[in-house]
């Protein structure tokens, strides 16, 4: 034997060898008829940058949720090119620090394709640059604007929701016109929230409205009173966004201060995703505005696309799971991971991605996308993908509180969200 | 709002903070003036409380104030048994000694939370209030539930004062306390003891996670900050003083209030963690401890 081979390399090898021809063999039986006609049988490996700890559990366990049911609709259509496909989940524990880690793992030990679904911006942040020196496809669920402002890189792109910068903007109008122009902000303090408080500020400045007061929160407070002492009293309106294991205190807080006699309210659904709107703690938010992704509570308009979509993650009428109607999901972000996951199909089959050569090929057919119209792979809405700046947009709803229920009273157009490219990814080099 | 208003505001803020950190910290300062033990697993006792009253909320029917009552009484009794397990399966075999307990209650603190992950989960989850009402006053409102906290944190620490003051376990914890080796010659068994200190502590600090989860939520992390809060008040307060724990308990939930509330919340740690710093340099038995031994 020689020195470079030692007994636990060929030992992993056989092992690693045998579970793969296992795996082949019992897909091969299973699922032969209908991937019949791929030219390599063998599963697609996509990696999942899950939040399933940390401050982030409650969009993981959604968005886990809906990424195995979109996965499922795939497979039964015959997968991506042919081939069944299969989505590796790993914890990130939403922390910075672990998410390059995650990455490598799901690169170099599960041997993925490409990685995609991270929803926190801190983890964003902290992995992309790992995924570019590792030539990977790395595509983000996470609303950062950081996406399209040209911070990060080419192998970095967000085709399944729309940043922060053009939420803002799509709802400033409604917001200023409509609630009042003197606004209090109330959000997280970290990169996510800094997005929120500059573009505000800035739809503000072009509105002729003021911010009279910002009020950054640490994201793992637990007492928020405190904070609200320092809201000036001449705020017509307050714009909260919080996330957080906290954020059910907070808007309780929030209530307890002020009970029925509040400035008017605008939220970002992100301050009560995943929590049940209508409890007795929750009735002073009665009238108050949200901004939602996606709505919650099935409209009377909604689509036969939205309809399909909640039925298989599983989501009744009211935003809850259909087996635990106490259990809240994080509808207005999780459509993000099953449209992601239809724009890697898309990609893929433009690409005639076949392994790991042609992840270059793979981003460049992204790229390449634009419109992409309401479906059965974009339930949330039609969308546009911008190549240049590797950002998606869409419509965004600005619902009202009435009855305990969420009902949309605006969907705000495409157009609405648009603003002037602030980089060009296709000029940069792999 | 003007100056005043705020002032009552952060007042009120302080004091419910104040209330909680009492609880706590007379549990740790209790567990390290009679065992001589540093408990960094302390904070996990606090969120198992929490933990609990989430358990016994959900699966136990009846109206909320009975139910709450049962959480109350229930999730410290689990808490503590489970702590006095860990004292005899761990700490005893250890011999108390300071620096094995400190890292074996690190682990400890690492198992618990794990098991809370494991078992209970990643989310925050809300436990409801036994009442819910709420106070208005002429300048905002308040929860009557937070000072319903501050009531029934006055009446717990009086009783436990009145427990170690005026009872035999409680003098027996002194005597252990001031010399365990003649507190043995007397007859006193001082395994029993410290794992009744170290199971009391925990029960005391879970008591605290129980009042504190209708106003926050049940949260696997909950017990870090607590913790960090707990050795401080303990530290100022002189390791192993009652007394002191609660007099500075109530000095840093107040100055908590009212810092933060016209500062920020950071400068009250900075602030708190600085006091550390100089109460260590110039009296390092605390204000009110009786020096080291």
């Amino acid at each position: 034997m020689t020195n470079n081979l030692g007994p636990f390399t060929t030992r992993r090898r056989v092992l690693g060898g045998l579970a793969a021809t296992g795996a082949t063999a019992g897909l091969a039986t299973g699922l032969g008829t209908r991937f019949a006609q791929a030219q390599s049988s063998a599963p697609l490996k996509l990696g999942f940058q899950l939040h399933r700890t940390g401050i982030g559990a409650a969009y993981g366990r959604w968005y886990e949720r809906t990424t195995k049911a979109a996965l499922k609709a795939v497979n039964e259509a015959g997968g991506i090119n042919g081939r069944p496909v299969e989505v590796i989940f790993e914890d990130d524990g939403t922390d910075a620090a672990r998410g390059p880690q995650v990455l490598d793992k799901l690169i170099n030990q599960e041997g993925c394709e490409l990685v995609f679904g991270p929803l926190f911006s801190n983890v964003v942040m902290a992995t992309a640059p790992r995924a570019a020196e590792l030539k990977i496809p790395y595509l983000v669920c996470s609303e950062t604007h950081s996406v399209a402002a040209g911070k990060l890189n080419r192998w970095t792109m967000q085709p399944g929701i729309t940043d922060v910068k053009s939420q803002v903007r799509a709802v400033a109008p409604f917001i200023f016109d409509t609630l009042g122009k003197k606004v209090t902000m109330i959000y997280p303090d970290y990169a996510f929230g800094y997005d929120h408080r500059d573009f505000l500020t800035q739809a503000a400045k072009e509105a002729g409205a003021e911010i009279v007061k910002l009020l950054p929160i640490p994201v793992t407070e637990t007492s928020f009173t405190r904070y609200f002492a320092q809201i000036p009293r001449s705020t017509e309106v307050i714009y909260h966004v919080m996330v957080g294991p906290g954020v059910l205190t907070f808007v309780k807080e929030l209530g307890e201060f002020y009970g029925s006699n509040h400035p008017k309210l605008f939220g970002f659904i992100d301050s009560l995703e995943a929590v049940n709107i209508d409890t007795p703690s929750l009735s002073f938010l009665e009238g108050t505005h949200f901004w939602e992704g996606d709505c919650r509570y099935a409209q009377p308009d909604e689509t036969e696309f939205d309809k399909a979509y909640r039925k298989a993650v599983g989501v009744n009428d009211q935003g809850a799971a259909i087996n635990d109607p106490k259990e809240i999901s994080t509808y207005a972000h999780m459509f993000s991971c099953w449209e992601t996951l239809y724009v890697i199909k898309a990609g893929m089959e433009a690409a005639d991605y076949k392994g790991p050569q042609d992840r270059q090929k793979f981003v460049e057919a992204v790229e390449a996308m634009s419109d992409m119209p309401a479906s059965m792979q974009h339930p949330q809405g039609a969308k546009r993908f911008n190549g240049k700046t590797h950002q998606v947009f869409g419509h965004q709803n600005i619902s009202q509180v009435k009855d305990g229920r969420l009902v949309r009273i605006e969907r705000t157009s495409i157009d609405a969200g648009l603003y002037p490219d602030e980089t060009d990814y296709t000029k940069m080099s792999f | 709002m003007g100056f005043w208003p705020i002032f009552l505001l952060a007042l009120m803020e302080g004091l419910v903070s104040a209330a909680v950190l009492a609880i706590t910290a007379a549990g740790l300062s209790l567990v390290f003036g009679v065992m001589r033990v540093v408990n960094v697993a302390h904070g996990a006792f606090f969120m198992l409380g929490a933990v609990g009253a989430w358990f016994v909320t959900t699966y136990v029917p009846g109206p909320p104030a009975l139910v709450f009552l049962a959480a109350m009484i229930l999730a410290p009794l689990c808490v503590a048994a489970l702590a006095g397990l860990a004292d005899i399966a761990v700490l005893k075999r250890l011999n108390y000694s300071p620096d094995a307990t400190i890292v074996a209650t690190i682990g400890l603190l690492y198992i618990l939370e794990q098991g809370a992950l494991s078992f209970f989960g990643p989310s925050a989850r809300p436990v409801p209030a036994p009442f819910s009402f709420r106070i208005q006053l002429p300048w905002f409102g308040y929860s009557g539930y937070k000072l319903a906290v501050v009531v029934a944190a006055v009446v717990l620490l009086a009783v436990l004062w009145l427990m170690i003051n005026r009872t035999k376990a409680g003098l027996v914890m002194r005597a252990t306390q001031s010399d365990p080796e003649i507190a043995r010659a007397f007859g006193i068994n001082t395994d029993k003891v410290y794992a009744g200190v170290f199971a009391f502590g925990a029960g005391l600090a879970a008591l605290a996670g129980v009042l504190v989860v209708p106003i926050q939520q049940a949260y696997y992390l909950m017990g870090e900050g607590p913790l960090l809060m707990s050795f401080i008040v303990v530290i100022i307060g002189g390791l192993g003083s009652l007394r002191g724990t609660l007099v500075a308990a109530l000095f840093i939930g107040l100055s908590d209030g009212v810092i933060s509330m016209f500062f920020s919340p950071t400068l009250t740690e900075i602030l708190a963690t600085l006091l550390v710093a100089f109460v260590l340099i110039f009296r390092p038995q605390g204000l009110f401890g009786r020096g080291a031994a």
